[in-house]
């Protein structure tokens, strides 16, 4: 069974690439902002546990079409006063950029919460064990925190990342060509929407599997030396 | 010695003059893309259409480089508040509440609003009988300012006139109401369009569609007014005309 | 300005709100119903009951929602046959479409958290239940069933706010629920970032209704007593 794609194969793959590449930069974001949101929401610090619990709320209670849309639209000044700054006065946020932003928000609010599961659920006296050897705060973070928090964290990482590439689908609405973007042209020129919509569909599955079986292997590696050998 | 101080002016003034060549004005201009005849998307992803003929037209009268940036419907105009582009050939209509948001060159093209709905269907477009119809159009457009005015009830407003299109042909509509020359291309060009038909006399016929461009910038306005008038002088406009539409639609 | 803003489109906006809210009330509770014996059927031990359900979650969550609506909204009444079959009449309101849609989206969803609940039942209780003589039936009726809503009742108090947000979506198939109004309204007024942001506030502190009553709810049903572990 062949499908006729109307010449617009290329361009749906291109569409693809984009919606990857956007996922990933996303992704870069909304970890670190997802890892300072943990550590901000679990600091001993009075005013940084509100401000990460002020981003986590705030950002999870609004649609990500709405940031989306606010954070492309909305950004006008600020990006305009950035770029005075820096000496690039025709400064402005690309759909890209403006994506990445709204997306890494978004996944970053979520992530402050799997992030933060993960610091809890490591037992205190490591982190004392850590102190008696004299290892610095910041070594005790990076050797011993930070490692096991990766362990505990990935499995409710790759469910948002999950989110995040389907999330990727809604910023077509500010004209970035991906998948969705790329099948809504196709449609307009070719019509038959049903087949162009199921061939973008059955394309963010194929990505679906791509992250599953990459989460697979990352997790196994990560249960290194917490797996009993039989 | 002396060659080769000649050599070095020689080098030095084409350096100056390229450099002069180089210096052209940049511009991006914002198009839907979504919104044949006028603008559209073809396999290739290049945009196609009237409106995009006139907008490399006066980007080539300016002597301007142009780049074009799509941007959804409902979007367009903040977007060019937001710098994302420089100007709109888009198939604007230039109304009061546009004016409020950003400033319009001198008409590009005319147009009016009709209903189209099935052929052989008894459709008639006074309000009393419209209001009992299910009727659909574009957001943000002036066929919906008009519908919202004077009908009013349970519209249907689309992101795109494509998926209008699709629900006019799906039954989910009764009827559209949308630019007329948008409509004589859909009943030319879509196998979908070949059972419909313009329903009743226009309205708004003093439809003007103008380029936008943000408020206070007038050089770039005189400039694009020049271009456009050029343009109509030496034929190129009527050429492009004629490439989509069988009469003038200036 | 922004209060200005909001007064004058208050009606609108409610409106809108009510809208939001249906759409997401309707879904969430039909998603449910629809969740309960997919969620079952997914956690069986045998291969052929179980691969059907899943092969319906990994769709429905393997694409994004936008897809699907646009599949149901504009891609089934491509097909004759589709728009002459006795669904037509339903298919044919944009409100039931995103009903349906969203529907099929979130029991997908709702299907993973019943099961990762029925699982985390100590089967202890499950064979205390079978060894006092209580059939399948009711074994899961009276301990399965009522154990995994209370363990699962967090993660689908989740739900219902990711599916009040996804509502959002419907907006593209001309309904004029929250965003869709907003839309609407800047469409006449241009005042962009405003109304985005007036928009934004209301979902807040939509969502931010839901989750305390889904606490009360909590509380009241005595959950963090009930959990598996």
């Amino acid at each position: 069974m062949t499908i006729d794609l109307y010449g617009f194969g290329p361009a749906l793959a291109a569409g693809a690439l984009m919606t990857v590449k956007l996922a990933l930069t996303a992704l870069c974001l909304g970890l670190v902002l997802g890892l300072l949101g943990a550590l901000a929401k679990t600091s001993s610090y009075k005013p940084l546990r509100w401000l990460g619990g002020a981003y986590s709320t705030l950002v999870r209670g609004v649609p990500e079409l709405l940031w989306v849309l606010l954070i492309y639209f909305g950004s006008v000044n600020a990006v305009r006063a950035l770029g005075e700054f820096i000496g690039m006065p025709d400064l402005t946020l690309s759909a890209f950029a403006a994506g990445v932003l709204a997306l890494g928000l978004c996944f970053g609010a979520y992530a402050t919460e799997v992030f933060r599961g993960a610091i809890l659920a490591i037992p205190k006296g490591h982190r004392e064990a850590g102190l008696a050897l004299g290892l610095s705060r910041p070594r005790i973070f990076s050797k011993l925190v930070l490692p096991q928090m990766w362990r505990i964290a990935l499995p409710g990482l790759g469910n948002l990342f999950m989110i995040l590439m389907k999330d990727t689908a809604l910023v077509s609405v500010i004209g970035l060509e991906e998948i969705m973007r790329q099948a809504q042209n196709a449609v307009t020129f070719a019509k038959h929407p049903f087949t162009f919509y199921m061939v973008a569909a059955v394309m963010y599955l194929g990505l679906t599997v791509l992250a599953m079986g990459t989460m697979h292997v990352l997790e196994k590696r990560a249960a290194r030396g917490f797996v009993r050998r039989t | 010695m002396q060659n080769y101080k000649k050599l070095l002016l020689a080098a030095a003034a084409s350096l100056v003059f390229s450099a002069n060549a180089l210096a052209v004005d940049k511009y991006k201009v914002g198009i839907e893309g979504a919104y044949p005849p006028f603008n559209n998307k073809n396999a290739s992803g290049q945009v196609v259409g009237f409106d995009y003929d006139i907008a490399m037209a006066l980007c080539a009268k300016m002597k301007a480089e142009c780049e074009v940036v799509t941007s959804d419907w409902d979007g367009i105009i903040p977007a060019l508040n937001a710098k994302k582009y420089d100007f709109i050939v888009s198939s604007l209509s230039i109304t009061d509440d546009r004016k409020q948001a950003v400033d319009f060159t001198d008409p590009y093209y005319s147009n009016k609003q009709q209903f189209v709905a099935k052929k052989g269907v008894d459709f008639k477009t006074d309000i009393e009988s419209l209001k009992s119809k299910k009727l659909g159009t574009q957001r943000s457009t002036q066929a919906a300012t008009w519908l919202e005015d004077n009908v009013g009830g349970d519209i249907a407003l689309y992101d795109t006139q494509e998926n209008a299109y699709l629900d006019l042909s799906s039954g989910r509509v009764d009827a559209l109401l949308a630019d007329k020359y948008a409509i004589y291309g859909w009943l030319k060009d879509d196998p979908a369009g070949k059972d419909y038909e313009f329903k009743g006399n226009p309205i708004n016929e003093d439809d003007k569609v103008g380029i936008a461009l943000r408020k206070g910038e007038s050089d770039l306005r005189t400039k694009l007014n020049l271009a456009l008038k050029e343009i109509k002088e030496d034929g190129t406009y009527k050429k492009i005309n004629d490439k989509y539409f069988p009469f003038s639609i200036e | 300005m922004l209060l200005e803003l909001f007064i004058k489109w208050l009606p609108k906006l409610i409106q809108g709100a009510t809208l939001t809210l249906e759409l997401t009330a309707l879904s969430v509770i039909a998603g449910l119903i629809v969740a309960i014996p997919l969620g079952i059927a997914r956690s069986s031990s045998l291969w052929y009951v179980r691969s059907l359900p899943y092969a319906y979650i990994f769709f429905f969550r393997g694409t994004p929602l936008l897809i699907q609506l646009f599949l149901v909204y504009y891609g089934l009444s491509q097909f004759d046959v589709v728009r002459e079959s006795v669904l037509w009449p339903y298919l044919r309101s944009p409100f039931w479409c995103a009903v349906i849609t969203m529907t099929l989206h979130t029991a997908a969803y709702i299907a993973e958290i019943l099961r990762g609940a029925i699982q985390a039942i100590p089967p202890g209780e499950i064979e205390a239940a079978r060894a006092l003589g209580m059939s399948r039936f009711k074994t899961l009726v009276h301990i399965v069933l009522p154990r995994a809503a209370r363990i699962g009742l967090p993660a689908y108090s989740n739900e219902v706010i990711l599916m009040l947000k996804a509502s959002s979506l419907a907006s593209t198939v001309t309904l004029l629920e929250l965003t869709g109004m907003t839309r609407t309204i800047i469409s006449r007024t241009y005042q962009t970032v405003d109304m985005f942001l007036i928009a934004g506030v209301i979902y807040l502190v939509m969502s931010f209704v839901l989750i305390q009553g889904f606490k009360l709810l909590e509380r009241w049903l005595r959950v963090d007593a009930c959990q598996g572990r």
